[in-house]
């Protein structure tokens, strides 16, 4: 790891100020990433700026639905009394993540900002376009059973690791975010994180500088039909392979809204809106679900190695929906 | 040639400084066969022996010893007061410090382990303020007034926590390289349990439950983050089976050996 400058920030406004004019600087949250990596030698800031200690871990009810501060921990969000009743789904897709250590360390900004987990990225030795751009993609002609089937570009087809964000997407989250100006921008979820195209060294649209504050969560109408599915190479403490956040709400036997979200299979949390667009007015049938299931994977775009996600990714759609349903 | 040699060496012998006088009769090494030895020294000379001698004692010696400990010139010095297993600590150290290394290297408490260094096998499991985390993701600098527990602070005195006797009698280790982080994290779990914590498996996350009784499968889920080489798993949930559930089992019988159904 090489050295590094720590300071301990006061508020949230020096935080920013201490970053945002020195391009060398970063937040540290919980580290759990972050520190992960400047061990090995793919990130290497110069500053560290402290941030757990800012007034911003709050958990309350805002305009019908539910503001989560950035610095509060993942297991005190998932285990918050109103998002377990309100926003199930979130508790569910936090706690498919990592594990308990893991969950008490990191907070709901870093999470949503943890890097991919290709291996490429993380071999310092290895050719990658997000770690330095220019160098070209080792995972294209290596091995991708972990990548991309959505949304990937000639210069990276890596995935967003994180659960917690694709449940995010599926509930239509905003990110709040504060800049050097001290003032606050929201960001859409879909929004938040960026597909690779020409520039996959950007994972998000944050400025360099920009603090996360809060994610604000509307109103769901979802709570009593939602499920978040993780498939992933053993039970439990592994990076999906593909993960389904699936919500509906039901009214007269009908499906009056859905939402599909999808992690594992693209660069930003992947939002299924053609198999939402299925599933509207339909009833909560098996046959419906698969049909939702084909829609989600019409444009899916396999690698060598990651076929079995087409395959994979519809079944996990249809056993996601059954749940959210009660049906399995 | 020989006699030349032993000449060398008694010269070297009356210029020797009192440390170096100190180490050689700490060696046992008097009279004869201190020339002799001093002969093959040659010209070696003793000094640099003695240095290295007493610098790898005191690397041996390891006593709890922040004050006594002189720190090589650090880039980003940071000043650290906290917590550890009770008594207070004050440590000046290297902003990239992680607490794993601090609390090995500097606090002499090697209990908790550095398995992976990369937040992957739990080995470095520590409690701070109640909450299990990795030692090895946790830099040093951020635990400012907080209190830390390591393997070494989780009984009380002679008195072992009830996970330890657990895994004490149904033998859930082999090597005994992750134990110190399964028991902290085990330890743990017990509280979250209490607290009526959800995991992955809860069936229904928006049912308020108090303190729960956690099955086998739920033991695992949430332990998923302590990986163990020798492969100890039955033996480890049998032990956080019993100390959780407060109901003795024998660790012989034929029951215990389950047969995991991985349907998760
Ligand atoms: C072995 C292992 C397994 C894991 N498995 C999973 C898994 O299955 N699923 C999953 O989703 N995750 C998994 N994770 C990742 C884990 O969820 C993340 O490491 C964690 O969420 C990051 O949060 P943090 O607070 O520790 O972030 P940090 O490491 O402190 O920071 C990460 C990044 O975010 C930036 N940052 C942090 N907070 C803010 C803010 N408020 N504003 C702006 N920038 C900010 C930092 O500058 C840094 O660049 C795993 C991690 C490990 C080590
Ligand atoms: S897929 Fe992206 S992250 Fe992986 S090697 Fe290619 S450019 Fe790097
Ligand atoms: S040493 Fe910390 S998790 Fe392996
Ligand atoms: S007992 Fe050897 S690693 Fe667990």
């Amino acid at each position: 790891m090489r050295p590094f400058k720590f300071t301990q920030a006061a508020d949230a406004g020096s935080a920013v100020q201490a970053v945002s004019f020195n391009a060398g600087a970063k937040f540290i949250a919980g580290g759990s990433n972050l520190l992960d990596l400047m061990k090995e030698g793919v990130e290497n800031p110069t500053e560290l700026v402290d941030i757990t200690r800012l007034n911003l871990t709050q958990i309350k009810s805002a305009g019908g639905g539910v503001s989560i501060g950035a610095l509060a921990k993942n297991t005190d969000t998932a285990n918050h009394p109103l998002i377990r009743q309100d926003y199930p789904l979130l508790t569910q897709a936090i706690l498919a993540g990592a594990s308990a250590q893991i969950r008490n360390m990191a907070t709901n900004g870093g999470n949503l900002l943890q890097r991919t987990r290709c291996s490429y990225f993380y071999d310092v030795a290895m050719q990658c376009n997000k770690r330095e751009p220019g160098t070209g993609c080792a995972a294209i002609g290596g091995i991708n059973r972990n990548h991309a089937i959505f949304g990937a570009s000639d210069k990276c087809i890596a995935v967003n690791p994180s659960d917690m964000s694709v449940a995010l997407a599926a509930l239509d989250a905003v990110v709040k975010v504060r800049g050097a100006d001290g003032k606050e921008r929201s960001i859409p979820f879909t929004d938040f994180h960026r597909l690779p195209g020409d520039a996959p060294e950007k994972d998000n649209n944050l400025q360099h500088g920009e603090l996360i504050t809060s994610i604000e969560l509307p109103k769901s109408n979802f709570a009593s039909h939602s499920y978040y599915l993780k498939v992933r190479d053993r039970a439990s403490y592994a990076f999906a392979l593909v993960s389904v956040a699936a919500a509906l709400e039901l009214s007269g036997g009908k499906i009056k809204q859905a939402r599909i979200a999808m992690g594992g299979v693209a660069h930003k949390p992947w939002r299924a809106t053609e198999a939402e667009k299925v599933l509207i007015g339909k009833a909560a049938t098996e046959e419906n679900f698969k049909a939702a299931a084909d829609a989600a994977m019409k444009s899916a775009k396999p690698l060598e190695y990651n076929k079995f996600k087409i395959e994979l990714g519809k079944r996990a759609i249809v056993l996601a929906l059954r749940r959210a349903t009660g049906k399995a | 040639m020989a006699f030349e040699e032993n000449d060398v060496a008694l010269d070297a012998d009356q210029q020797m400084t009192a440390d170096e006088e100190a180490l050689l009769d700490e060696l046992g090494i008097f009279g004869e066969s201190r020339r002799k030895f001093l002969g093959q020294l040659g010209g070696v000379g003793l000094g640099a022996l003695v240095l290295q001698v007493l610098a790898e004692e005191k690397a041996l010696a390891f006593s709890d010893s922040e004050t006594a400990y002189v720190a090589p010139a650090v880039e980003n010095p940071v000043t650290v007061s906290f917590t550890v297993n009770g008594a207070k600590k004050s440590l000046e150290l290297d902003s990239r410090m992680t607490l794993l290394d601090a609390l090995r290297e500097r606090l002499g408490l090697t209990g908790s382990k550095k398995g992976c260094d990369h937040g992957q096998c739990g080995a470095c499991t520590v409690i701070i303020d109640g909450r299990r985390v990795l030692a090895c993701l946790t830099l040093t600098a951020q635990c400012e007034a907080k209190s830390v527990t390591t393997i070494e602070g989780i009984a009380k005195g002679t008195d072992l926590h009830a996970i330890q006797t657990a895994f004490i009698k149904h033998d859930a280790f082999q090597c005994g390289f992750c134990t110190p982080g399964q028991i902290c994290s085990a330890v743990a779990l017990m509280q979250e349990a209490k607290n009526g914590e959800a995991s992955y498996l809860t069936a229904n996350v928006r049912q308020k439950t108090g303190a729960l009784q956690l099955s086998d499968d739920e033991i695992r889920e949430r332990m998923s983050g302590n990986l163990c080489r020798c492969g100890a798993y039955p033996n480890i949930v049998a032990a956080i089976r019993e100390a959780h559930t407060g109901k003795a089992t024998d660790p012989m019988a034929i029951s215990q050996m389950e047969v995991h159904d991985a349907t998760v």
